[in-house]
């Protein structure tokens, strides 16, 4: 048994002392190995009496389980001790920077896909049409008479046509797709028309190019009643904030009766605060489609009747998002789009919000 | 549209102060645009007494006043001449602000040469009410110490200014706007009626009209031995306060009765006319003999112009010449004067369409012009003459002619047959008879009521003509504000998406290419035409007959252009690398099918240093992203064939057409033409990409679900195989990919190019392209013959292409 003791202190002080994973197994092989010294020692066994073996064979099934104990834990030291050596040089400056591609949607989208979202919401669909038109869908079918004075309060931008050929115009407003509706399409019609127009015109607050949001309602039994509730639950949901709107009489030729809506706000400092203060600002101009304008479509004003209304995309863009100056939306400078540009994983809608 | 509140008042009695009367023509239709009360910069002042007046000790030119005011008395140094005890001046607290001075008085007393002065009396020009500068304003000593100046003065009275919309040309006199304000209960319509005023001898003018179309109705009169000369100042004051200027009581007189009852007038020198006269057209060509001795239709106008009248034109002529353009401007030589004794009127009616028509060609604005363009009111032709002829009789005398009436006056507008239910129909308004027929009667309508109801259009309504109008009548004066909003009740049966198939894709699109570092500009889509012209438009039916300014004058055929541009300008202050893009339409012609959305995009290639190594952005960035874009949009990216774009304005090896079969484009992209940079200010190269969402096929029509197909999970491990072609220098990879890509279609899974090089071991002019094929067996185990007989089909496969196996 004294063997048995001797071999065990020996081996417990050569695990002890080994350094590295190779000497380890070393020593493993020497006394675990098929031909190690408890090997050895287990084949005397064989020589040995009954009596002797009850109590050898055990002792030595214990040094080996011993033995392999202790490899086994000193095993794991020198792995995490070389792990550790290994990683006190796996260093790196987490100070340094590191950049991903960051890019903005225009707010001009943004608010139009707020406003599809919306409308949507209440069962209109999204129609577009050209830019450059004819005088019969951007007037004539809209109840301007030619040589009206309400044209002139277009200020039509014209395209160059050879001489007796009449003059296509760039849309003034999106009312033109209406009409290409009202005519394609039959009723009941629900649509907003979203869309580049133009205007001969350029100042602080006028550019010759903006955006327009047109929608239109066409069935039986819709009244103006209906078109103010649509307007005060677009304008609620739009500006996120309950607003207090005033729904006053106006004159649109395509439309009759018409109106102009107004919202409640009031300046603080150089911000524009929508839904409360004193003060009215006229957003949008409306009414009931003029019978003229279905007749001109094929819609008979006995059986059908609806309404239209049209508002200045990038003006309720400035009042909702703050940007101050109306030409900067079409000048591509790189900081007003990175400051007023919206996050490309934002998506409109009315479960998560608009925006 | 000005008018003053007491203006107003000559035709509404009512008690409504200025906010009211702004509150009910708004609730009205008729939008306040700015009101102006000359009070407001008068708050401060008021009327005060001066006790004594001592010269100041120490000053020869001072003196010290006594005053008493609103404040009590005062001690007031002033340097005026004028002042005296016992005047009652215009007085201005300590502090006030002095607008005909523009400067502030002090808050404290403050001495002058030794007296403590409090205040300050005030000239006439200190307060911008005058020029008399010589010394302070000497009041009616009638006049209540204390009272406010501008009350003292009369001129708390505030000035209107309205948009007046084109249906509603009557509301251009001031009698209209009274009728509406009426009508939603402000007051009551008090217009004094005219009474006919008979001549005591023939008119001794002849009149005729030769153009009934053009001018049906011209009503005349002469009055003999008035006398001109400045008008009485009620009437100069009232048309001051619009901001007219007073000239004689003539010409006062139409321009008083222009804005009134917007019924303009024109006065003739009868002393002047050679013979009768004439309306007729012009008989000119339209371009004036500058040489003056043509004897071309031309007159000498008021507004100090020469016109020459065309066949086009109304031209009011005597048996001489042109006299003016009817309803647009008199000419000099028959206008009234200070020694005018003998006047003709004339009150006519003219086409506004002709009156239009001249007036824009020939660029003149009048207050005239403004109200024919519009319409006047047809029933007013006789009740204007016998206004103009009464006023002119009580400010300047004479005696009257008869009145001619050349042509004749046109008929009243016709009855509409109205169905009361429609207010209902169209409005949701629940309205009593009693109350629609008040309304439109005090709208001047006749209302005749019965199962459909006829009413009686006044003459100076003919924007009325059906139903619908009169919905509007009734519901604009019982006031939008009643109306119940109602929302929209939701459409019956199940829901579609709303917004079609492109706006999806690009609405994906643009968040695809915005995450790749872009940002989203919209630009103009107008641009130079030399501009548009190097991008392959521009040609001469693109322009704009009228462009907002000469380098934005063509519809654009690219939306690059102005991205460049912008992109220029940025690095230019100091902000290189922009990298933007633009969802939006491009122009090829004028007619609908010939607009195209594009997405188009560009990135700047100024080098961006970096720590970790530099990344040029070269024309694969810019492959990317119409790649990025398509994929986005759920183009097929994997099947598309390449080829070169035609437009010239790309890098002519740097750039490429991303198409499916011969036709149909998706993009182009790559590196832009150096030239054409340079062309448009470009520094440094651009990369860029147009895509065309509108190309890509729509997915097949709709499956009645929308569940994927099964997914097969092969349980046999995939093998890659390893390939090395050379091909020559300028053989696209592509080519050697998609070759080895199909060499078999049901193995091969994927292919992957891992390197390309140049150099030893290559022959000149070639270069090897390493592949990776992903081989993925479906049913078996792939065994060494398999797999060998697939690498020969690609080898062979890749050889046809033009490769061959490096060896």
């Amino acid at each position: 048994m004294s063997d048995i003791t001797a071999v065990k202190d020996k081996y417990a002080a050569q695990i002890q002392a080994a350094s590295e994973l190779r000497a380890l197994d070393d020593i493993r092989v020497a006394a675990l190995g098929k031909k190690g010294e408890i090997g050895k020692m287990m084949q005397g066994l064989g020589k040995m009496s009954i009596d002797e073996k009850k109590v050898m064979g055990p002792a030595l099934n214990g040094l080996k389980n011993d033995i392999a104990a202790m490899v086994e834990e000193k095993k794991e030291q020198l792995e995490n001790a070389a792990l550790d050596a290994a990683l006190a040089s796996e260093t790196m400056d987490m100070s340094l920077p590191v950049s991903a591609p960051a890019g903005t949607l225009h707010p001009v989208q943004q608010v139009m896909e707020e406003m599809a979202v919306i409308f949507s919401d209440m069962g209109f669909s999204v129609a577009e049409g050209p830019d450059i038109e004819d005088d019969f869908h951007n007037f004539t079918a809209l109840n301007f008479p030619p040589g009206h004075p309400a044209r002139d309060m277009h200020d039509t931008f014209f395209m160059t046509a050879p001489e007796g050929e009449e003059k296509k115009v760039l849309r003034t407003h999106t009312s033109p797709v209406q009409i290409r509706t009202m005519i394609n399409e039959k009723p009941p019609l629900r649509i907003i028309a979203p869309g580049r127009t133009y205007r001969c015109d350029s100042d602080q607050t006028h550019t010759p190019m903006f955006h327009q949001v047109e929608g239109l309602v066409i069935d039986k039994g819709i009244h103006m009643g209906h078109l103010k509730g649509v307007l005060m639950d677009f304008v609620s949901a739009f500006f996120e904030t309950d607003v207090d709107v005033q729904f006053r009489p106006h004159h649109f030729p395509f439309t009759e009766p018409s109106a102009e809506m107004d919202v409640r706000y009031e300046r603080v400092g150089s911000a524009i605060k929508i839904g409360q203060g004193e003060k009215w600002m006229e957003i949008l101009g409306c009414g009931m489609v003029h019978p003229n304008v279905l007749r001109a479509c094929g819609v008979d004003p006995e059986e059908y009747q609806g309404f239209a209304f049209g508002m200045g995309v990038d003006r309720l863009a400035m009042l909702k998002y703050g940007m101050p100056d109306l030409r900067d939306m079409f000048a591509g400078d790189s900081r007003w789009l990175a400051h007023y540009g919206f996050d490309p994983l934002l998506q409109a809608n009315l479960a998560t919000g608009l925006s | 549209m000005k008018f003053t509140l007491s203006w107003l008042k000559q035709h509404l009695d009512t008690e409504a102060s200025i906010d009211e009367v702004v509150e009910a023509m708004t609730l009205a239709g008729l939008e306040v645009e700015e009101v102006e009360n000359p009070a407001e910069k008068l708050k401060a002042f008021s009327v005060a007494k001066v006790l004594t007046a001592e010269k100041h000790p120490d000053a020869d030119k001072l003196k010290v006043c006594t005053v008493e005011t609103r404040d009590g008395v005062k001690t007031i140094v002033c340097g005026a001449p004028n002042a005296r005890a016992g005047m009652t001046v215009a007085y201005a607290p300590m502090g006030a602000y002095i607008p005909g001075a523009d400067f502030s008085l002090d808050k404290k007393p403050r001495k002058i040469r030794g007296v403590e002065s409090s205040g300050m009396m005030c000239s006439g020009k200190e307060l911008d009410l005058g020029e008399d500068a010589d010394g302070i304003m000497d009041l009616d000593s009638a006049l209540e110490m204390g009272a406010p100046l501008a009350d003292a003065l009369d001129l708390n009275d505030p000035v209107i200014d309205f948009e007046v919309t084109p249906n509603r040309p009557d509301w251009l006199g001031v009698d209209s706007i009274a009728r509406d304000l009426a009508a939603v209960g402000l007051g009551k319509l008090i217009t004094k009626p005219i009474e006919s005023i008979k001549g005591s001898y023939p008119c001794p003018v002849a009149i005729k009209t030769d153009v009934p179309a053009a001018c049906p109705t011209f009503v005349g009169r002469v009055i003999k031995g008035v006398k001109n000369g400045p008008s009485p100042q009620w009437l100069q004051d009232q048309l001051k306060a619009i901001g007219l200027r007073p000239i004689s009581a003539l010409v006062d007189i139409t321009n008083f009765i222009t804005y009134d009852r917007a019924r303009p007038l024109h006065f003739y020198d009868v002393a002047k006319l050679e013979g009768g006269i004439t309306v007729r057209m012009g008989l000119g060509t339209g371009v004036m003999d500058t040489s003056g001795l043509s004897t071309d239709d031309y007159f000498h106008a008021l507004n100090e112009h020469s016109y020459c009248a065309t066949p086009q034109d109304i031209v009011i002529a005597d048996e001489r010449e042109i006299l003016g353009l009817g309803g647009i401007v008199g000419g000099e030589r028959s206008g009234c004067e200070d020694d005018t004794t003998d006047i003709l009127i004339e009150c006519a009616y003219f086409d506004p369409l002709t009156i239009r028509r001249t007036a824009k060609r020939l660029g003149v604005n009048s207050d005239a012009k403004y109200r024919f363009e519009r319409g006047v009111d047809t029933g007013f032709l006789l009740g204007g003459m016998d206004l103009a002829t009464q006023m002119v009789l009580e400010i300047c005398g004479g005696e009257a002619s008869e009145v001619v009436i050349a042509g004749e006056i046109p008929t009243p507008p016709a009855d509409i047959e109205f169905d009361p239910m429609q207010v209902t129909k169209l409005t949701s308004l629940k309205l009593g008879d009693d109350e629609m027929t008040r309304i439109l009667e005090a709208l001047g309508f006749a209302v005749k009521t019965g199962p459909l109801w006829k009413i009686g259009v006044p003459t100076w309504r003919r924007d009325c003509t059906e139903g619908a109008d009169l919905v509007e009548e009734i519901a604009r004066i019982h006031g939008y504000h009643n109306l119940e909003a109602v929302s929209l009740p939701p459409l019956p049966g199940r829901r579609e998406p709303t917004a079609t198939i492109t706006q999806n894709r690009t609405r994906l699109a643009r968040r695809a290419l915005a995450s790749r570092g872009l940002s989203e500009a919209i630009t103009w889509s107008f641009v130079l035409q030399d501009h548009a012209t190097l991008f392959g438009g521009g040609e001469d039916k693109m322009l704009l007959d009228n462009p907002i300014s000469s380098d934005l004058d063509c519809m654009r055929p690219t939306a690059l252009i102005h991205l460049l541009l912008a992109g220029q300008r940025n690095a230019d202050k100091g902000y290189p690398r922009a990298a933007q893009f633009e969802l939006g339409p491009v122009y090829r012609g004028t007619n609908p099918n010939e607009q195209a959305l594009t997405l188009a995009g560009m990135r700047r290639t100024e080098t961006e240093r970096h720590w970790a190594g530099d990344c040029p952005v070269d024309a694969l960035a810019a492959k990317a992203d119409a790649l990025a874009a398509l994929e986005a949009m759920g183009a097929n990216v994997s099947n598309l064939q390449m080829s070169k774009p035609t437009g010239d304005y790309w890098h002519p090896g740097r750039s490429g057409r991303l198409q499916m079969g011969p036709k149909n484009i998706l993009a182009d992209f790559g590196e832009l033409h150096p030239r054409v940079l340079k062309a448009l200010g470009i520094e440094g190269r651009v990369v860029a990409f147009e895509v065309w969402p509108e190309n890509i096929p729509a997915p097949k029509k709709k499956k009645a679900s929308k569940a994927k197909s099964a997914l097969a999970l092969s349980d046999f491990m995939p093998v890659h195989r390893d390939f090395a072609f050379i091909v020559a220098e300028d053989m696209q990879a592509g080519a050697i990919l998609k070759a080895a890509q199909g060499a078999d279609k049901q193995l091969i899974s994927d292919v992957s190019l891992f390197d390309v090089y140049q150099g030893k071991g290559v022959e000149e002019g070639n270069k090897s392209l390493a592949i990776d094929v992903t081989l993925s067996p479906k049913d078996a185990t792939l065994t060494d013959k398999d797999i060998e007989a697939v690498s020969d089909k690609i080898i062979a496969s890749v050889m046809k292409a033009g490769g061959r196996l490096r060896g």
